[in-house]
């Protein structure tokens, strides 16, 4: 089993958390959202431009950015997790251009050899897939797809095909951190993903609370926090591990509680 | 050209938006059903003889096409002066600065917001640099009932406040954008970001050939207007065709509707003209062609201003409607092909284009084509005086007079 497909056997949701590289101590920020209880850890590669991304992310990633992170810095946060955390698994998160600048292959490989378990790559939907999923695949990386409320079910098939880890369902359409979707809505929604594939589904987009996670919980096999982690980066700055194993800790016990 | 040219330079993109390498739908999931949509909705209306007669009738009565053709017979003798005996070409202009609202973005604009009509959209968005974007969108937005949030960035609102009141006149609500640097780029993130969160009700009307796929397609369709007249003004004024053509390129929508009528007429030359800001040596210009390499950014493939992460450059121009640091995927794959010859015109040479003329047509230009008169101004003289060059005069010059008495220490 992969450690992705470990992470999404529990007996609970899993409960996937998201920081932006390069923002705070981001050593410390990984490790403590492993003791809080994360079962995945999403690592954001930040990029100048993140049109996907609400006010927090972006205001994360031009902090990441004016300190003068590079993609070697994020790999190399990549590679040191993967040194203290064998058995957690690690997914990159970004926008396509930082991705393919020195070519897929490279970029694949360096992840790979970084000890990366997937890929979401924001602007590249199943229509590009040639400009990095091949690489992904030959890697041994698996590349996970976005699905949103626009996402329908002839659609479905395209955006599942030659993805693998999980699929992530974008709760509302909009950008991060901002608004939220009805529980119900969710419901169904995953309930419609879940019936066209056997890969585990992910709900993010707005999860700030850990009534929110649970809620999620009882119908979805993830969980995806962003914002509210990043947010706690920016207000706490070297101080936010403490607030982050906490808020991570509150999120797994709703989520386990489901 | 060499032996790997296409039979013709006329038939892209491909089916998927691909102009070559470049172009193709890089958008996130959530818009991806919608660019489809208006992929269908654009095939429909291209097949549609009413959609076209309407489009043509705006053009027509509202914008005030066929825009002339001029032969600028002042500036012709002016640019003799310095050429050896038997050189200097011809120069004329293609008037799009005549057009209502000043600029060829109106072209587009037409197009698209009766795209949205069809599609049932009751809400419209752009991003605007210079501003004339914005108020061609304001003004059909008026023209047709719809409401209208323009993105534009704060540091542009600063420097192109006329254009701002008009906006606001029109009826538009005016968004200065503050993220980033407050240009053109940031103004673009932010309509994404609107578009992805409204995708239900509102179209995103974008300013140039560029975005993802089919948006650089019908863009230059739709300013395709520009040469297809300028082709037939031009035998029927001269007898022959252009033997260089010249426009100025920010995203490009301008020098892609001068030339693309004209790409498999093989002896008509073709130059596009960027901004070089302080100097292409330093990072203070927007030559994305010239000076960037290729990426992926606003759902594009094409040449970018980047640092070696692929970190966006902002990049610098005198000129708000250049200051962008990408270009359409159209104009990198002709820059790969060879079929379009690109050039650069820093901000002072810029300035001496526009006070050019001024002087010698009483013609007051945008900054954006004194970009390529500056280009004209250098070529004219190495060319034969039986030969021809059409420019693009794309906008004029009233909103820029400020930045220009700025520049020249003339205090208004």
């Amino acid at each position: 089993m992969t450690r992705l497909q470990n992470a999404f056997s529990k007996p609970h949701a899993a409960f996937v958390a998201f920081i932006t590289a390069g923002d705070g101590d981001t050593a410390a920020n990984l490790d403590a959202l492993v003791e809080g209880g994360a079962d995945v850890i999403e690592l954001g590669m930040p990029f100048t431009d993140p049109m996907a991304d609400g006010p927090a992310i972006q205001a994360a990633n031009l902090r990441s950015l004016g300190k003068g992170t590079t993609t070697a810095d994020v790999l190399q946060y990549a590679y040191e997790f993967r040194e203290r955390h064998p058995d957690v698994p690690l997914v990159l998160m970004g926008y396509a251009n930082p991705m393919i600048r020195r070519g897929p292959e490279w970029f694949a490989n360096a992840a790979k050899g970084a000890g990366v378990d997937g890929v979401i790559c924001v602007d590249i939907p199943p229509e590009e897939d040639d400009a990095l999923g091949p690489a992904l695949r030959d890697a041994g990386i698996s590349p996970i797809r976005l699905a949103t409320p626009t996402t329908d079910a002839k659609r479905l098939p395209q955006v599942l095909e030659g993805s693998s880890g999980f699929l992530y369902y974008v709760s509302v359409a909009g950008v991060t951190g901002l608004q939220q979707a009805a529980a119900g809505s969710i419901e169904e929604a995953v309930a419609a993903l879940k019936a066209a594939t056997d890969i585990p589904v992910a709900v993010g987009f707005g999860v700030r609370e850990p009534a929110q996670a649970a809620a999620i919980a009882a119908h979805a096999d993830g969980v995806v926090v962003g914002s509210a982690f990043v947010d706690l980066v920016g207000e706490h700055g070297a101080k936010a591990p403490a607030k982050l194993q906490e808020l991570t800790a509150a999120m797994v016990e709703a989520i386990k509680a489901a | 050209m060499n032996e790997t040219s296409p039979n013709s330079f006329r038939n892209q993109p491909d089916d998927r938006g691909h102009f070559g390498d470049f172009g193709g739908r890089y958008v996130a999931e959530t818009l991806m059903p919608l660019i489809l949509d208006l992929e269908r909705e654009y095939r429909a209306a291209q097949e549609d003889p009413a959609f076209q007669a309407e489009f043509d009738d705006l053009l027509e009565h509202y914008v005030g096409r066929p825009s002339p053709l001029y032969h600028a017979e002042r500036l012709t003798e002016e640019l003799r002066k310095d050429a050896k005996p038997g050189m200097g070409a011809q120069v004329w202009f293609k008037r799009d600065e005549l057009n209502h609202t000043g600029a060829h973005k109106i072209n587009n604009c037409i197009g698209q917001i009766l795209l949205a009509k069809r599609m049932g959209k009751t809400r419209i968005i752009a991003e605007t640099g210079a501003g004339q974007h914005g108020v061609a969108t304001a003004t059909v937005c008026a023209r047709f009932g719809l409401p209208c949030v323009v993105y534009m960035g704060a540091e542009d609102v600063a420097r192109q406040s006329p254009n701002v009141f008009r906006m606001k006149l029109l009826g538009a609500e005016v968004v200065p954008v503050t993220s980033g640097r407050g240009t053109l780029k940031d103004a673009m993130n932010d309509a994404l970001r609107d578009w992805v969160a409204n995708v239900h009700d509102t179209f995103y009307i974008i300013g140039t050939a560029a975005g993802p796929h089919p948006y650089p397609e019908l863009v230059r369709d739709f300013q395709c207007v520009i040469g297809k007249e300028a082709r037939a003004q031009m035998l029927a004024r001269a007898g022959k065709l252009p033997d260089l053509l010249i426009a100025c390129i920010g995203g490009g929508s301008n020098a892609l509707g001068l030339f693309h009528p004209f790409l498999d007429d093989a002896d008509v030359r073709m130059l596009g003209v960027e901004a070089a800001g302080k100097g292409l040596e330093g990072s203070e210009h927007n030559a994305s062609l010239l000076g960037g390499s290729p990426g992926i950014l606003h759902g594009n493939k094409t040449y970018l201003l980047q640092d070696e992460d692929g970190q966006i450059s902002e990049g610098y121009s005198i000129s708000a409607g250049l200051d962008y640091p990408g270009i359409g995927p159209e104009h990198a794959w002709l820059k790969e092909t060879g079929r379009v010859e690109y050039t650069a015109v820093t901000d002072d040479e810029a300035l001496e284009g526009f006070q050019l003329l001024c002087r010698t047509e009483g013609i007051i230009p945008a900054l954006e084509p004194s970009h390529a008169l500056t280009a004209v101004s250098k070529r004219a003289p190495m060319m034969r005086e039986d030969e021809i060059i059409c420019m693009n005069l794309c906008g004029r010059g009233d909103k820029d007079i400020f930045t220009v008495a700025e520049k020249l220490g003339v205090e208004m």
